[in-house]
């Protein structure tokens, strides 16, 4: 393939920004357009549910770049005007003001949009968390002795309860898994924060599904279990999962399975990338797999990145990701799961400090490192050694 | 080229480390980077400007005119 004389990128957030930076680092010259459904510049998501919301940070520093380091990308960042059509044959990107973009390369990089209780939108005091306007929406209801009730106990919901928690608030996590993170992590790490959000006063009431909400005159009053039962709320954060953001490529001729349907080089169609949590590609080892973690949104930007000028790498990382919940930082590589054989390889779990590895069939699956980041990283290398594809 | 990172922004990931083990370590207690090399040498630049980039925290800052 030809170097493209210009690439349109497709959403403005870690996978985007990465993509447009390497190709420049790679010394493309081509004209390269980014456009962003949000307002605002280029920002992290992960401090959005730790320091963004528990008051640490001001918004701005959860800002990806400066204003300077955009300027020298010479990118040109058309922002707040969402795609609404993408025309994968004559590669064209329009948008909701209008706009046409055109292109020899697209980039897919639209990521997650949160998933929803029916009946939500019409009551306040009812979040998501996904975005910053999200972030500073629910700060702003978080006070002392407040009742919130976290609808989820995936990573996002725990993470969210521990920082509510800290600020002061009456936090209740609800979700169907017997612990937080169980079906990701497995029942021994899964225990182990269920011990720790306990103890810090979090109100776990697990094991049973939330169904819906309650309110009056348009406030949220509570939360509905698959029980029957009613969780009083003043204010309510639903954190149960999220969809790939790929609305907008319904008519493209795009392929979209739970993700934008991607090769091995996280190639949709001839000239047509996905990139980050919204890309679905074929892992070497893995299978087909789509990543909703912020290493790989920048990890695969640089694949495709090399891919749209002329490579043709295979993308095949290491998963990883580390989440942050009252003083436990833990960090994980690889796919633990809850079918796998769990042994503690340093430290002690009792202590809260330590590093497991999971196994299945005999294999390295996962390395879990709670409050042990050095030692865990340096037992990615097992996994590394599991996850090459055999020659 | 000269190197910075921002402590209070690492989350303890190494994958600079990984990338770049000449001018990145971590703490042994809590995994946050040590920079081993503030100023490093031409022939590591192209691979620091990587780890930058790779940095789940954006917590490495290179700046090119130093
Ligand atoms: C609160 C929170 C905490 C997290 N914490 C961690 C963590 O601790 N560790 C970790 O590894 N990962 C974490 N993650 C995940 C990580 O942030 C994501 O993996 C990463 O942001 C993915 O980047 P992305 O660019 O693929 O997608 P996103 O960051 O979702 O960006 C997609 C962008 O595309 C825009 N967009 C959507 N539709 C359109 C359209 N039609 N036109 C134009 N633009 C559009 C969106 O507005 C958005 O700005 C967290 C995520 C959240 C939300
Ligand atoms: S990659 Fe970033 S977050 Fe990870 S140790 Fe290095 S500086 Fe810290």
């Amino acid at each position: 393939m030809s170097v493209p004389s210009g690439v349109v990128v497709v959403g403005a957030s870690a996978a985007g920004l990465a993509t447009a930076e390497a190709l420049r680092r790679k010394g493309y010259r081509g004209e390269v357009s980014v456009v962003g459904a949000e307002p605002h510049l280029p920002y992290d998501r992960p401090p959005l549910s730790k320091q963004v919301l528990s008051g640490a940070w001001a918004p701005e520093r959860a800002r990806l770049r400066t204003e300077e380091a955009l300027a020298g990308l010479r990118a040109e960042f058309v922002l707040g005007d969402p795609a609404v059509a993408l025309d994968a044959a004559a590669r064209t990107v329009r948008t909701a003001s209008g706009r046409v973009l055109g292109g020899d390369a697209v980039v897919v990089a639209t990521g997650l949009r949160a998933r929803r209780l029916p009946g939500q939108d019409g009551l306040s005091g009812v979040h998501v968390l996904r975005t910053l306007d999200d972030a500073l929406a629910l700060r702003a209801e978080l006070r002392e002795s407040v009742r919130l009730v976290v609808a989820g106990e995936g990573v996002l919901g725990a993470e969210i309860a521990a920082t509510a928690r800290g600020l002061g608030a009456e936090v209740t996590m609800a979700g169907p898994q017997p612990a937080p993170l169980a079906a990701q992590l497995g029942p021994m790490v899964a225990d182990l924060l269920a011990g720790l959000h306990a103890e810090r006063g979090v109100a776990l009431r697990l094991g049973t599904g939330v169904t819906g909400l309650t309110g009056q005159d348009g406030r949220v009053t509570g939360v509905r279990l698959g029980t029957g039962e009613v969780l009083p709320a003043d204010v309510v954060v639903v954190a149960i999962g999220a969809e790939p953001a790929t609305g907008w490529l319904a008519g493209s001729g795009l392929r979209v399975a739970d993700g934008v349907v991607c090769d091995s080089r996280c190639r949709a169609a001839e000239g047509v990338y996905a990139v980050g949590d919204v890309a679905r590609w074929e892992h070497a080892t893995l299978g087909s797999l789509r990543l909703e973690n912020r290493t790989n949104a920048v990890e695969q930007a640089l694949a495709v990145a090399d891919n749209i000028l002329g490579a043709e790498r295979h993308y095949s990382p290491v998963p990883y990701f580390w989440t942050d919940q009252f003083d436990a930082r833990i960090h994980v590589y690889g796919l633990p799961s809850a079918a796998a054989e769990v042994s503690v390889v340093e430290g002690d779990p009792a202590g809260r400090r330590f590093v497991a590895l999971y196994r299945e069939d005999g294999r390295v699956t996962g390395v879990l490192g709670w409050n042990m980041p050095k030692q865990a990283r340096l037992r990615r290398q097992e996994l590394v050694e599991a996850l090459t594809p055999a020659l | 080229m000269k190197v910075t990172v921002d402590e209070e922004k690492c989350c303890g990931a190494g994958q600079c480390v990984l990338l770049a083990p000449d001018v990145f370590d971590q703490r042994e207690d809590d995994g946050i980077v040590v920079l081993l090399d503030a100023a490093p040498s031409e022939e590591l630049h192209a691979t620091v400007r990587e780890a930058a980039a790779v940095c789940p925290a954006a917590a490495i800052d290179v700046d090119e005119s130093a």
